[in-house]
């Protein structure tokens, strides 16, 4: 008889770091992870307030809360590895290196912008950071990074795409669509669900089957799959170290399953009235990436309240100049309504 | 200088709201992200969080006030080393009005103007070919097509059901996997959405695309990707992310297979701008075409018909023959009355041509060939010439290609109009299944002939 594909390896169902750090995470790195958290933090807050000035218009979906999961994945890629992820795309822009005035000059829909003013919150692109979107349609951005895995692969580049998506997303079709492709056509692809436990106002035991073990979904097609505490930045970069390797080895794709929280409502316009401010304040106190983040250097003594505060401050800085920039940077010339729709053949 | 807190929009429509009561008094410390008070918005009781760190040092708008506009200052938060005394000064400001609404009034945008068909400048001229011509099918022409710019470029590859292995569900591709292999010749599982998705991804990354849609029937399951994630991400993006990528298939009616298998999806996809829609009827054209959509940086939707691939053209004898897109063709040329179609229904303008010919009826038959950008240029002078219009296509008449043709002969050719412009189309009725309806429920030679005369004022 024939024998079937090895089922998927069940990683262990919770991965956090343990109190001796992994021997590949330095000082140094540590360091940049609390930049970069605070970064994202510090610029969704900014964003968040200026939204409520009327600068901002639209959608406006914040990150805040789940800072880790994609700084600790985009800590395991190489420079030619690409992401993509869904319209809560603000943080996923910062990790991957775009700059900070690009991408607020797009929230306010200025000529500064990565899109010019054209694409706003939700649709804004780098190819040189290997930033495919910025996608609003919820899954659509699922076989597009299939697709991007499937280019190289195609180009023998043995470069892997990250492909960001909600607890929410997970139950498009067009998600299995992918995974079968995926998994068939042996493509380097992540799958990184962020499960914050709502999509909108529902939460996944609402949604979703087995929604305690979303990592299984991958199973029927041999995925491998894992959980991982996406509040702990460093479990999250070792879980995906082994993702993308897997993926990067040529053994296809894999499924993870950050369980993550995110504070603020579904979008700027969201009361998030159907979950209590207990839950939410809790998961602030106890599990608060940053925070934990916080404690491990002062702990390890990595760097000193001091030198904390001097990270706060650069970070502040960056933000502000980054608001100024979306502030002044002049509304697309009329004559940019017409540019853009076609490429020259 | 203390740090105002202003009075937030906390949705896309707000302009004031009631500040229902503070959760932190006049002295207390705050920090990024603690709840400074709740306000109720048009819509709902939402908090507002502190973005700064500090002392709250003064409530300038107390709890439990209402219709405070948006931008009004209602706090301020002392910095680290600032004192009571910097607040000296500070009062309950005028409210502010929201900026963003003024920007909107002041914008120097352009009026909206109506643009008919998309904003495509320079169509490149048609090569002429003077040298010799092979009898080929339709189905023939569009493999050479692609075998031909599979072999020019290696980042052209076919993607589709049974398009491999089976050689394709109406034998388009065959040859194409014993040539160019399993890696540029894909067999999908049944998997529309995920894979127009996928292949839009891989046009994003630079590679070719041609994905095959057993019918575009089926393509309604992919039509977010085609629409929402290809033809508009250029736009979005700023210029950055093109989608070079050819959905091509059979479209429109084939024969007795029911009104789910049996709709032409011209105008659907004509009427979305970053899309080019092109529809050719013979075989030199399909071919010509083809390598022009396969050779553009955008998403081109090709639309063939499953009746047509048996047919024979001549063919000219390269593998450099491409036709532009955007460029009508006049057929038959005539001075008394204009036809203009495509596709499959070229052939029965033809013949409807001939028979009016007997009745001393001269009818100029127009192919479009491309539906966007639509090649207005020819279908005007041949209007100016004849000053009669009929329009003939399969789908149906409400918001169709007839339907826009005839709008822009109306607004840039009024005056030389003697008559109504005539649209033939598809009855207005899901395809029947029964064979003598369905050839009722199809535009026929007759009615093309019946509304020709009518322009024509002739009975
Ligand atoms: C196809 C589609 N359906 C519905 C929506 C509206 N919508 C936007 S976000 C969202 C919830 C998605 O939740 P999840 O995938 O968990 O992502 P999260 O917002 O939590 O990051 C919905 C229903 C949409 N944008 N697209
Ligand atoms: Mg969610």
């Amino acid at each position: 008889m024939a024998t079937k594909k090895t089922p998927p390896k069940r990683a262990s169902k919770k991965r956090t770091a343990s109190s001796a750090l992994p021997s590949d995470i330095t000082n140094e790195l540590i360091l940049d992870f609390y930049r970069e958290m605070l970064l994202i933090r510090r610029f969704e807050e900014k964003a968040g307030q200026m939204y409520g000035m009327g600068l901002i218009g639209g959608f406006c979906h914040l990150y805040i809360g789940q800072e880790a999961v994609v700084v600790g994945i985009q800590s395991a890629l190489e420079e030619r590895d690409t992401i993509l992820t869904s319209y809560r795309d603000h943080g996923h822009m910062l990790a991957c290196g775009m700059d900070p005035d690009g991408v607020m000059a797009e929230l306010t829909g200025r000529s500064g912008g990565y899109s010019k003013g054209k694409g706003g919150s939700m649709h804004m692109f780098s190819e040189e950071k290997g930033f495919y979107g910025g996608h609003g349609i919820v899954g659509a951005q699922v076989p597009i990074g299939t697709g991007i895995a499937f280019a190289h692969k195609y180009l023998e580049e043995k470069a892997v795409n990250v492909a960001y998506l909600g607890d929410g997303a997970l139950n498009q079709g067009q998600v299995y669509e992918s995974f079968n492709m995926a998994s068939l056509w042996e493509l380097p692809v992540v799958y990184v669900i962020e499960n914050n436990s709502y999509a909108m106002g529902t939460s996944t035991a609402r949604s979703s089957a087995n929604s305690t073990e979303l990592y299984h979904r991958g199973n029927a097609y041999g995925i491998p799959g894992m959980q991982v505490d996406g509040m702990d930045v460093v479990a999250v970069r070792e879980a995906a170290k082994i993702a993308v390797e897997h993926a990067r080895s040529g053994k296809g794709p894999y499924i993870m399953e950050m369980m993550t929280y995110r504070y603020r409502g579904h979008s700027m316009s969201d009361p998030a009235k159907y979950r209590s401010k207990e839950e939410v304040q809790k998961v602030r106190e106890e599990r608060d990436p940053i925070e934990r983040l916080r404690a491990l250097m002062l702990k390890k003594k990595i760097i000193d309240e001091a030198g904390m505060k001097q990270i706060d401050k650069d970070v502040k800085a960056i933000v502000s100049k980054s608001a100024e920039f979306a502030q002044s940077s002049p509304e697309p010339d009329p004559s940019e309504l017409y540019t853009d729709v076609y490429a020259d053949a | 200088m203390p740090i105002e807190i202003l009075m937030p929009a906390l949705s896309p429509t707000m302009t004031e709201g009631k500040l229902s009561r503070w959760m932190k008094n006049e002295g207390d410390s705050v920090s990024s992200g603690d709840i400074l008070a709740e306000i109720e918005t048009d819509k709902a009781t939402m908090e507002v969080e502190a973005v700064d760190e500090g002392v709250l040092g003064k409530i300038l708008i107390a709890g439990d006030t209402d219709n405070v506009a948006v931008n009004t200052p209602i706090a301020l938060i002392l910095e680290d080393g600032e004192s009571d005394a910097d607040l000296n000064g500070y009062s309950a400001a005028a409210p502010v009005t929201r900026p963003a609404a003024e920007q909107v009034v002041e914008s120097s945008a352009p009026a909206p103007v109506s643009v008919s068909g998309p904003a495509v400048e320079f169509v490149a001229p048609e090569s002429e070919w003077n040298g010799s011509f092979t009898k080929t099918t339709v189905r023939e022409a569009l493999r050479d097509a692609m075998a031909e710019e599979m072999r020019r470029n290696k980042k052209v590859f076919l993607m589709g059901e049974e398009v491999a292995q089976y050689q394709g569900a109406y034998k388009i591709s065959q040859g194409l996997l014993d040539e160019f292999g399993a890696k540029r010749v894909i067999d999908t599982p049944i998997t529309e959405h995920g894979f127009a998705g996928l292949g839009v991804g891989a046009a994003f990354y630079g590679l070719n695309p041609i994905v095959e849609f057993m019918t575009f029937n089926f393509a309604m399951q992919a039509i977010d990707h085609i629409i929402n994630s290809a033809a508009k991400t250029r736009y979005m993006s700023g210029g950055q992310v093109s989608s070079p990528i050819v959905f091509r298939g059979p479209n429109g009616v084939a024969s007795r297979v029911g009104a789910q298998h049996s709709q032409c999806y011209a105008s659907w996809y004509a009427h979305c701008p970053g899309l080019k829609v092109v529809s050719p009827y013979s075989a030199a054209d399909a071919k010509g075409l083809l390598k022009s959509a396969i050779r553009d940086p955008n998403p081109v939707i090709f639309l063939e018909n499953e009746l047509m691939y048996g047919t024979s053209f001549d063919v000219p004898d390269t593998d450099d023959w491409t036709v532009p897109i955007g460029k009508a063709k006049v057929v038959r040329p005539g001075t008394d009355v204009t036809i203009v179609t495509f596709s499959l229904m070229v052939g029965k303008a033809l013949d409807a041509a001939e028979e009016l010919a007997k009745e001393g009826i001269s009818a100029e038959v127009i192919d479009l060939r491309t539906i966007r950008p639509l090649d207005t240029e020819t279908i005007l002078t041949s209007v100016r010439k004849t000053n009669r219009l009929v329009t003939v296509e399969e789908g149906w008449a409400f918001a169709g290609i007839g339907s826009e043709i005839s709008a822009i002969v109306m607004e840039q050719a009024f005056d030389y109009l003697d008559a109504p412009v005539k649209r033939v189309a598809g009855v207005d009725v899901p395809l029947p299944y029964a064979a003598n309806l369905e050839q009722l429920a199809l535009p026929q030679s007759s009615h093309i002939i019946t509304s020709a005369k009518e322009v024509c004022y002739r009975s």
